[in-house]
Order: structure tokens, then C-alpha cells, then sequence
């Protein structure tokens, strides 16, 4: 999955931006376009044909997905053989079906635990780095080079650590303390936990770049000031930094929720999303493309990740525009 | 801001509306043209897809056709799809633009495809040129609800417990029959420092062939067909004696299972780590090719006497004709050809795990292993497919293969596992 | 602003104002506990994929044998395997096929409707660019099944998708990429094109160009660098694409090389060393970029941020 979360940060203005800038001259809406026939066309056009695929392909389906949530449907042959079924498929997921606990369970525990460590950690790197030093830019680029690779991946690439019989913590801890092997990936109370130091490793250098950002949009000038005043680093950064990273902590916020939500691949390229790496991706998934062809019951979990989706996507979205539009 | 009165005109929402339509348009446009160089329509050509992917899988079927290409000048366009990815994406595949003839397994869901209408009949085949080329079982097994025939089967394997001669020889093991000889077998291996049975099942689907097995030992063929069908209990004590057994048997297999992928498994084996595997005859393939004897079979122990061993599980491949075919006629003979005596021993020369379905097969041609397998599944007394190709593929993805992982960590929650099994079957099955 | 984009260039202004700051500066404790976690955490950090690289050049017998922590068994026979037996060729040109036309795309109409967006009124814009934005964010899962069915329905003449429809052909991958990317695309720059001086289109309208020239000539070579900016960022997202590809394609001949990677698990995860190897290679283009266009893929991933 490309995007995620990678959506990026822009938070509405650093509230220390001058006032002055709040002035900058509006782009004039009246007139700007010409009205003639076939400029008309041309911008029709180059609005259209973009909405035109964002509509048809992301927004119809999404709005179908809805409607097949309310169906017994196998996926197989005309629409004729699609059976109404009501809510049915929503009360089955909260009552008969095992993984579904697990994965509402193992998603908010994704998402806790990438916003307590990696979260942490990359706004903590980040501080770090926002000053002159020397080799900064050689640990910012260590420190955010997995963002660069896929989730699938680092799949694999953890596979060569985790794995029972051939990996290299196992071997490790065998010669250091004589330790058993540990089933990383098989045993379902630590899998969960394994994966999610592999995908941390990869979430820390993202957040640490959007604080990086965040940074260096601080007034320098007001750092200044509160060194004048004899305040030390955690004073200036509690009562400085830390209030003019705001608008970046809302799309932290929402960069998070939004990848711990959609996450998929990295559980997908290890066991299916089975056993203790359930998430709601992978179910959808395996219900919907997988042998099985639930389409309906498939539909209903999806829209129950639409629906937890929706409300941090209106947050983002109206946040984001409100700065855009000022 | 004011541009009450002076939005641009460009914009406004008919305007966009009809953008919006031309897009649409502009997306059908190519559909339109092109057809001129469209290969689809070449009457000499065949598209097939074939689910396996191993070199001497791909070499086989390159031999085949290259026969087939002698004989009849058609041309065959081979797809070649991952095993795994195949079956995940089956159904979706026949209802996109599939190739004309499409690989797949006796059982259940051929069925299934049948009943849905896509695939196409293939009885006049069996009553014409194949006629009187396939056993009794094998027919049945390719046979929709509505009496008619939808595969050319191809070839079978059979699944057991695989062993190295060389170990057991090494050691003085012998092949056990029964389940007290199994358990104890177990316990020497155990204390020899091996693993006693090898197992990998990250993938989810190893463990139904324990389950089936045990199943087929315990309550018979009937009862396998029942609980696949929906009909049998999955809570009744038929089910629970199974589970009872496999708890039995866990504490000597590989520890870990679901960390393990089959493959692994597989290598330990080869690397004589551990004892046994219960796998089909494809373990063959991993075998270096300079041991190419040292392997061999025994079938799954007998657990009552009452059932015996004569149920052999032998997941048999074959082709479909899909409901559309671009090319019917270069895709019946290309069926015709398959199921033919010389493409199935011309295919089963490169493969070992392949055993070719047809009745005339001589079994001269193949090494001891190949033959024993030949014997086993002909001097069965049925012939089952394996768990996943013998129901419905929604029961057996979403909800046998997650309840047997339970099981595989938490293996005394019998009870449990057992009811939740039940009361999903109701909800899949309706 | 945007000093992140300068960030190479610190490493070398920041020794040499340090130098001319205090010429004999007192190597302070709190500097050194600093620099000793930092090294430590990016050791850390770098670790994981060091492990792999070497790894890919360890013999399988010898690693096999002796154990992973063992000595010698170096080899470069990994690589000519992976690179055959997994045929990575065709999956680096499916990749090749779908990535370049996708990016160039997205780049493409999001500049256009971002044109039309930044001249146009307040509220319609805030709309539009709302639909946008969101639909990049909504979970792919939840518009599996009907795009599905949308795809399969949509035919295509054998020329463009030799399974005639727009399942299972690579078009169709590009334009659900596009569909996807188009609205982060379309929401930074139309932040960047309302940035601009109206005087500069104000002064092609006099000369007489029509809308698309005052677009194509005026309006895009300003937005070059956030463009370039753009261009890494989706390069790296759509060649990281794992699951499109699972769900909208079914040939194994057509998968890009991130979700091939999955379908040789067979042969590949017994051979960790092989593993290494294919991982190495499928990370390579990405690793590449990154290294060679830092600058732009940091000012992509922060640039809301960059732009007031």
C-alpha cells in the first residue's frame, strides 16, 4: 500500500509565522480564466477528467462497498443472486466470528504502540537533531531510510532476525545465554509484538522527519528570547518548542491512526493475517479476495474500517484545509 | 473575497457535468479500437493456465506441448500462476476473462464452479475420445451435481508419512501400523534426539491433512464426506476423538508449527532432522538428486480396526474448460490430448510427484517409490481429496484453518474449539 | 523555509561554524553522552538492513551448517540466483510499466485540476479539494469489491490488456494509483500555485494565451520543485504497492516486483540467503532514489509544512 498515512503534514501555519505574512495577496478568483468556448472546455476538462477517477474509482466503490455490507453475496455471477440480509453480516462479525475480537484488538494495539515508541522516539530524535551537529545529516538519513521501503518488505528482511530455526536473534540468544528458540512469528502472544518493532523501526523516521519540519519553523527568534531569560533546553522546549509543534502533533496524530488502521502487508507477507497477526485489513482481505468470497460479510468489516477511518480522515481533511484556506 | 458575480464561468456545474461525462467517455474510447491486431481471435491459438510453477513442473508441460503442437499445429499461450496465489484467487479468476483451458482439482469446489456456470461441460469428452480412460473414483470425482463431467483429471499424489530408509536403516526403525507402533515409534525417535514427525504450518492449510487423516482413521470415509458437506456435527464426539488424538500426537512433532512455513518442514526432513512427514508424494521434488532413492512411505497408522487404512487421501489435478472459451474447438483438443496416455506418462517422466490418472498407465516407467504410490491409490478403498478441496473453500479458509491454529497453541481447549467450529459451519452454510 | 531540504548540505556548514564559533571548544560531557546514544540508535537502526546485505552473500551450505554467527562462506551465487530463478527481470519491468506511467499521470492532472482549483472560488475549491484529499486516506480495502467488479466489466482490446479487460492488466493498476495519489497531489499544489503572483498570468492573459498555454508555460515550470518533490515521493509509494497488485492482477507474469517477492516465498524461505538476496535487489531501486534525491523525497514528505 503506497500512501498510508504518508499523506503529509501541513499543519494549517506555524503559529509563530509573522503577522505580516498572514497579508499575502489573495489570488484573484474573478476573471482569472478566460471565458471563451474553448478555454471553458480546457478547464472543464482539467478538472474533470481528475474527478472524474477520484470519483469513479475511489468514492462509487467505497459507496457500493457500503451497500454490499447489507448482502449474502459469494461475488459469483450477475447481481441478480445478491440476497438482502439486513445488519445480519454486522451482528455475525460482533458474535460468531473468532478473529474479529483479536483484530479490533491487535489494531488499537498497534496503535498505541506506535504512538507511545515510535512516536516518542522520532519527536525525541527529532529535537536532537534540530541543531547544528556535526554528522546530523548522516543520522537523519539512517534514521529514515526504511520509510523508503515497503511494509512487505520489512517483512522479509525481519524474517532474517525473527525466524524459529534460522534466524539471527534465536541464534543469538542461544550462544549468549543458551536461551531456547523463541517462535517470534508463530506464537501468537508475541507475534504481534515482534511485527510491530519491525514496523516501528520504520514508522520512527517518518514522525521524526515531520517534527524535524515542524522544527525548523520555529521562530528561532523566540528561542532566542527564552535563552535571554535564562531558560534551560527542557523550559524552552516545554514552554517554545513544544506549542508551536501543535498543528504538527494533529497530523502525527492522524498519519498514525490512519497507518495503524490500513496496515496489511507486513501481517499479510507473514501468515495471511492468521493466528495472533489478525488485523481488520487482513480480514477484509481474506474474505473478500481470498478463497473464501464473502463478499457480503467482507463488505460489513470494511465498512466498519471505513467508518473508524471517516471520523480522523474529517479531522485531517478540515484541519488541513482550514490552513490551506486562511 | 468577492466573487459573487464574478466566478469564473469556466466552472460552472453543467459544464462540469458534462467534463465529467466526456471523461467517461474518453475512459471507453480505446475499447473501441484496436481490435485489428487482437491475438484472441487466431484460430490456431490456445491460452491454458497452469498452477505450478517448479522447473520440473514447467519442463513436463513444455514436452507435453511440444507433442501436442506436433500434432494438431495449434499454438499454446501457458500462464503460469504461483500454487498459492492460484487457489486464493480462483473464484475471481473464472469470472474475470480466464484463459480457455484452466488447471484445477477434482472435489468440491468443481462443483461449486460447476453449479455457478464457470465452467463449461466437458461429458462429451468423457464419452467420446476419453472414454473408458479413467477409473470409476476418478470419474466421480470430476462429475458436477447436474451427472456431468467438468475435468480432465491428470495425475494424483497420495499423501502419507514420508520417511528416509537411510535413517530408519541407520537407526532399526520400522514403519509403524498401528497407533500404539506410531507413539512408540515416536518416543524412540525422541529419544534418539530427533524430531519424530516435522511439521511446518504458517500457511494454515498443513494442519487439515493431520486433522483428515486422524478423521479417516477414526471415523472413515463416510464421516469425512459428511462433516466436509456441512451435514455432520463438528461438536459431536466423532469430531472431539479426532481432536483427542491429535493432542496425543502434537507433543512429537516439530515444536512451533505455526512459526514454520510446509517448506521448512520439508527441509528438515531432507536434512534428516526429523523422522517422518506427513506431506503428498510433492516432497519428492525437494529430494537432492543424488539420493533420489533414499524415500519413502508407509500410510497414516491404523487407529480402529473397525476403519482399517483403506481410505488414501490423493488430491487429484486436472483442466477445465472455461465458460467462455475464446478458442472451443483447439480447447477440447487440447483436453482430449491431456488426458490422453502419452501426455500424462510424457508429463509424469519430468515430475515425480505426478502419477498419471489414466488407467492404462505403465507402471514400468517408474522408479519404486512412484509405483508403490500407483498401487496405493488403485487398491484403495476410497479416494478423498484433501479437507480444502472437499468443502466449501469459505469454511475452510476463514474458519477451519483459524481454528486449527487455535488448536495447535491451545491444545486443550477441545471443547471450545470444537463449538465455535460448529456454530460457523451453521452461519458459512446457511 | 525548508531548511530539512538543505539537510546535506548542514553536515558541512554546521562543522564550519563550529570551527570559526570556538576554535578550541571544550568537548562538553552532554555532546558526548548525545553522540554516543546517536551512534547507537543509528547503528541500531541501520542494522536490520546490514544484516540482509551480508547475508545475501553467505553460501547457503556453509551458513546451513555452521550457523549465521560463523566465518567465511561468502559468495555471489545469491544474487545471480535470485536474479534468474526468481525472474526478477519481468517483475522489474512490470514494475518499470507501471510506476513511470502512473507518476507521470498523477503529476499531470493533479497539476491541472490543482490549476483550476487555485483561480477558482473559495468554497467550490474547499470542496473539491476536500473529495480529493479524503479519498487518498480511505483504506484500500474498502473498495476491493467493486472496483473489482467495475474492472472486470470494463472491456479492453487485446493490444492495451492481453486479458481483455482492465482486470488483470496493468492499466488498471495505474489508474487506481492515480485515482489514489491524485489527491494529495492535487491539495499541495494547489497550496503552492495560490502562492504565486497573479501578475504573471495576469501578464499572459494580455498577451493572449489561452488557459492551458497560461497552465503549460507560466504555471508549471514554477512548480517544478515541488513537482520533483512529488515525482520521488510517488515513484517510492507506487513501487512499494503491495496490495493493488495482489488484488486487481492475476497473471504471475504481470505482478510489479514488490508482490512478486511474495510468490517466491516457496523456493526463497528455506534459502534465507536467497531471501537476502531477492530482498536486497527489491529494495535497490528505492534505496537508490533515496540516496541520489534525498533533498526531494524529505521536501515531498514535509512539504504542507515548507509551503507558508
Amino acid at each position: 500500500m503506497a500512501p498510508h498515512g504518508t499523506s503529509p503534514p501541513s499543519p494549517s501555519r506555524p503559529p509563530s509565522a509573522p503577522a505580516a505574512k498572514r497579508r499575502r495577496p489573495r489570488p484573484r478568483t474573478g476573471g482569472t480564466l478566460r471565458n471563451s468556448r474553448g478555454d471553458r472546455i480546457t478547464v472543464a476538462l482539467m478538472l474533470g477528467v481528475p474527478a472524474a477517477l477520484v470519483l469513479g474509482l475511489v468514492w462509487l466503490p467505497a459507496l457500493a462497498t457500503v451497500v454490499l455490507s447489507f448482502t449474502r453475496w459469494d461475488g459469483i455471477g450477475g447481481l441478480e443472486t445478491v440476497e438482502w440480509i439486513g445488519v445480519q453480516n454486522y451482528v455475525d462479525a460482533f458474535t460468531i466470528y473468532p478473529p474479529f475480537g483479536p483484530a479490533l484488538s491487535n489494531n488499537l494495539i498497534w496503535l498505541v504502540v506506535l504512538f507511545t515508541v515510535p512516536t516518542v522516539l522520532g519527536m525525541f530524535l527529532a529535537v536532537l537533531l534540530d541543531r547544528q551537529l556535526r554528522g546530523g545529516a548522516l543520522y537523519q538519513s539512517i534514521f529514515y531510510m526504511p520509510v523508503v521501503l515497503s511494509l512487505a518488505l520489512i517483512g522479509f528482511i525481519w524474517q532474517l532476525i525473527y525466524s524459529r530455526d534460522q534466524g539471527l536473534l534465536n541464534a543469538f540468544l542461544a550462544f549468549a545465554a543458551d536461551a531456547p528458540p523463541v517462535d517470534w512469528f508463530g506464537d501468537p502472544d508475541l507475534n504481534l509484538y515482534a511485527v510491530l518493532v519491525a514496523a516501528g523501526w520504520r514508522h520512527t523516521g517518518y514522525i521524526m522527519l515531520l517534527y524535524l519540519a515542524g522544527l525548523k519553523a520555529v521562530d528561532p527568534t523566540l528561542r532566542e528570547a527564552a535563552a535571554i531569560d535564562g531558560a534551560g533546553p527542557v523550559r524552552t522546549f516545554t514552554s517554545v518548542v513544544f506549542p508551536a509543534l501543535l498543528p504538527i502533533n494533529l497530523v502525527v496524530i492522524v498519519v498514525t491512526v490512519i497507518d495503524a488502521l490500513r496496515a496489511f502487508d507486513i501481517v499479510w507477507v507473514i501468515n495471511r493475517g492468521r493466528n495472533g497477526l489478525e488485523l481488520i485489513s487482513a480480514l477484509v482481505t481474506q474474505n473478500v479476495i481470498g478463497e473464501a468470497s464473502r463478499v457480503g460479510f467482507g463488505s460489513a468489516l470494511a465498512v466498519i474500517m471505513l467508518l473508524i477511518s471517516v471520523v480522523f480522515i474529517v479531522v485531517y481533511v478540515s484541519t488541513m484545509l482550514r490552513g490551506a484556506s486562511r | 473575497m468577492h466573487h459573487s458575480d464574478r466566478d469564473p464561468p469556466a466552472l460552472r456545474r453543467r459544464t462540469l457535468l458534462r467534463a465529467l461525462a466526456g471523461a467517461g467517455a474518453l475512459g471507453a474510447l480505446p475499447a473501441l479500437g484496436g481490435c485489428g491486431t487482437d491475438l484472441r481471435n487466431d484460430p490456431r491459438r490456445v491460452t491454458m493456465a497452469f498452477n505450478r510453477v517448479e522447473d520440473m513442473e514447467l519442463a513436463g508441460m513444455d514436452d507435453l506441448l511440444d507433442v501436442f503442437h506436433a500434432a494438431t499445429d495449434y499454438t499454446v499461450e501457458v500462464d503460469n500462476f504461483e500454487p498459492n496465489s492460484y487457489q486464493e484467487s480462483i473464484n475471481n479468476y473464472l469470472q474475470g476473462t480466464p484463459d480457455d483451458v484452466v488447471a484445477w482439482f477434482g472435489g468440491y469446489r468443481l462443483r461449486f464452479f460447476a453449479e455457478r456456470g464457470l465452467i463449461s461441460d466437458l461429458s462429451h469428452l468423457w464419452d467420446g475420445p476419453l472414454a473408458d480412460s479413467f477409473s470409476q473414483a476418478h470419474k466421480e470425482l470430476c462429475t458436477g451435481g447436474d451427472g456431468k463431467q467438468y475435468l480432465v483429471p491428470y495425475y494424483s499424489y497420495p499423501w502419507a508419512f514420508y520417511y528416509r530408509p537411510s535413517l530408519f536403516a541407520e537407526n532399526g526403525y520400522e514403519p509403524p501400523a498401528t497407533r500404539a507402533e506410531l507413539l512408540d515409534l515416536c518416543e524412540r525417535m525422541r529419544g534418539d534426539g530427533l524430531e519424530p514427525i516435522g511439521y511446518g504450518n504458517r500457511e494454515g492449510w498443513p494442519a487439515m491433512g493431520t486433522f483428515d487423516h486422524l478423521n479417516l482413521r477414526i471415523n472413515g470415509p463416510e464421516f469425512h464426506t459428511d462433516l466436509a458437506n456441512g451435514d455432520a456435527a463438528w461438536d459431536g464426539p466423532e469430531v472431539r476423538e479426532v481432536f483427542s488424538a491429535w493432542a496425543e500426537l502434537l507433543p512429537h512433532h516439530q515444536p512451533d508449527p505455526l512459526g514454520r512455513s510446509f517448506d521448512e518442514a520439508q527441509a528438515a526432513l531432507m536434512r534428516k532432522e526429523c523422522g517422518m512427514l506427513l506431506a503428498g508424494l510433492f516432497v519428492a521434488q525437494a529430494l537432492p538428486e543424488d539420493e533420489a532413492d533414499d524415500l519413502d512411505f508407509f500410510v497414516f497408522p491404523e487407529y480402529d480396526p473397525a476403519v482399517g487404512t483403506g481410505a488414501v487421501e490423493a488430491p487429484t489435478d486436472g483442466f477445465m474448460l472455461s465458460a467462455n472459451p475464446r478458442n472451443p474447438e483447439g480447447a477440447e483438443a487440447l483436453l482430449t490430448h491431456i488426458g490422453g496416455l502419452e501426455a500424462q506418462e510424457l508429463y509424469a517422466d519430468s515430475d515425480p510427484q505426478a502419477l498419471p490418472a489414466h488407467v492404462d498407465t505403465d507402471t514400468a516407467r517408474f522408479n519404486d517409490l512412484e509405483r508403490k504410490a500407483l498401487e496405493l491409490i488403485d487398491g484403495a478403498e476410497s479416494v478423498t481429496q484433501f479437507l480444502d478441496r472437499d468443502t466449501r473453500p469459505d469454511f475452510a479458509a476463514v474458519v477451519a484453518i483459524p481454528a486449527f491454529q487455535r488448536f495447535l497453541r491451545q491444545p486443550d481447549d477441545i471443547r471450545e474449539i470444537t463449538s465455535d467450529l460448529e456454530r460457523q459451519k451453521r452461519s458459512v452454510f446457511g | 523555509m525548508n531548511t530539512t531540504t538543505t539537510a546535506p548540505a548542514e553536515l558541512g556548514t554546521a562543522a564550519g561554524a563550529e570551527q570559526t564559533d570556538t576554535p578550541r571548544r571544550r568537548l562538553r560531557p552532554g555532546r558526548v553522552v548525545l553522540h554516543v546514544f546517536l551512534i547507537t540508535t543509528a547503528l541500531a537502526w541501520f542494522f536490520p538492513v546490514l544484516w540482509a546485505v551480508v547475508n545475501s552473500f553467505r553460501d547457503y551450505e556453509h551458513t546451513a551448517v555452521h550457523g549465521y554467527l560463523s566465518p567465511g562462506g561468502f559468495t555471489l551465487d545469491n544474487y545471480a540466483q535470485a536474479w534468474t530463478q526468481g525472474e526478477m527481470p519481468q517483475y522489474f519491468l512490470n514494475s518499470l510499466i507501471i510506476t513511470v506511467p502512473a507518476v507521470l499521470l498523477t503529476l499531470f492532472l493533479s497539476s491541472c485540476a490543482a490549476f483550476v482549483l487555485s483561480h477558482h472560488s473559495r468554497r467550490f475549491n474547499l470542496v473539491m479539494l476536500a473529495v480529493f484529499l479524503a479519498a487518498n486516506l480511505l483504506p484500500p480495502q474498502a473498495l476491493l469489491v467493486p472496483l473489482f467488479r467495475l474492472y472486470t466489466s470494463i472491456p479492453l482490446p487485446y493490444w492495451i490488456s492481453s486479458s481483455g479487460s482492465l482486470y488483470d492488466s496493468h492499466l488498471g493498476i495505474v489508474l487506481i494509483h492515480v485515482a489514489f495519489q491524485i489527491g494529495f497531489c492535487t491539495f499541495v499544489l494547489s497550496n503552492f500555485m495560490k502562492a504565486l503572483p497573479t501578475s504573471l498570468l495576469e501578464a499572459a492573459r494580455v498577451d493572449g494565451a489561452t488557459v492551458f498555454q497560461q497552465y503549460w508555460r507560466v504555471v508549471l515550470p514554477l512548480c517544478r520543485p515541488s513537482l520533483a518533490a512529488l515525482a520521488t515521493l510517488l515513484v517510492t509509494w507506487v513501487y512499494n504497492d503491495f496490495f493493488w497488485s495482489l488484488a486487481l492482477l492475476s497473471s504471475g507474469d504481470k505482478l510489479p516486483i514488490t508482490t512478486a517477492l511474495q510468490n517466491l516465498q516457496g523456493s526463497f524461505f528455506i534459502d534465507h540467503n536467497l531471501l537476502s538476496a531477492g530482498s536486497v535487489l527489491v529494495a535497490l531501486p528505492t534505496l537508490v532514489i533515496f540516496f541520489l534525491l534525498q533533498r526531494h523525497f524529505v521536501a515531498g514528505l514535509t512539504l504542507g509544512a515548507s509551503k507558508e
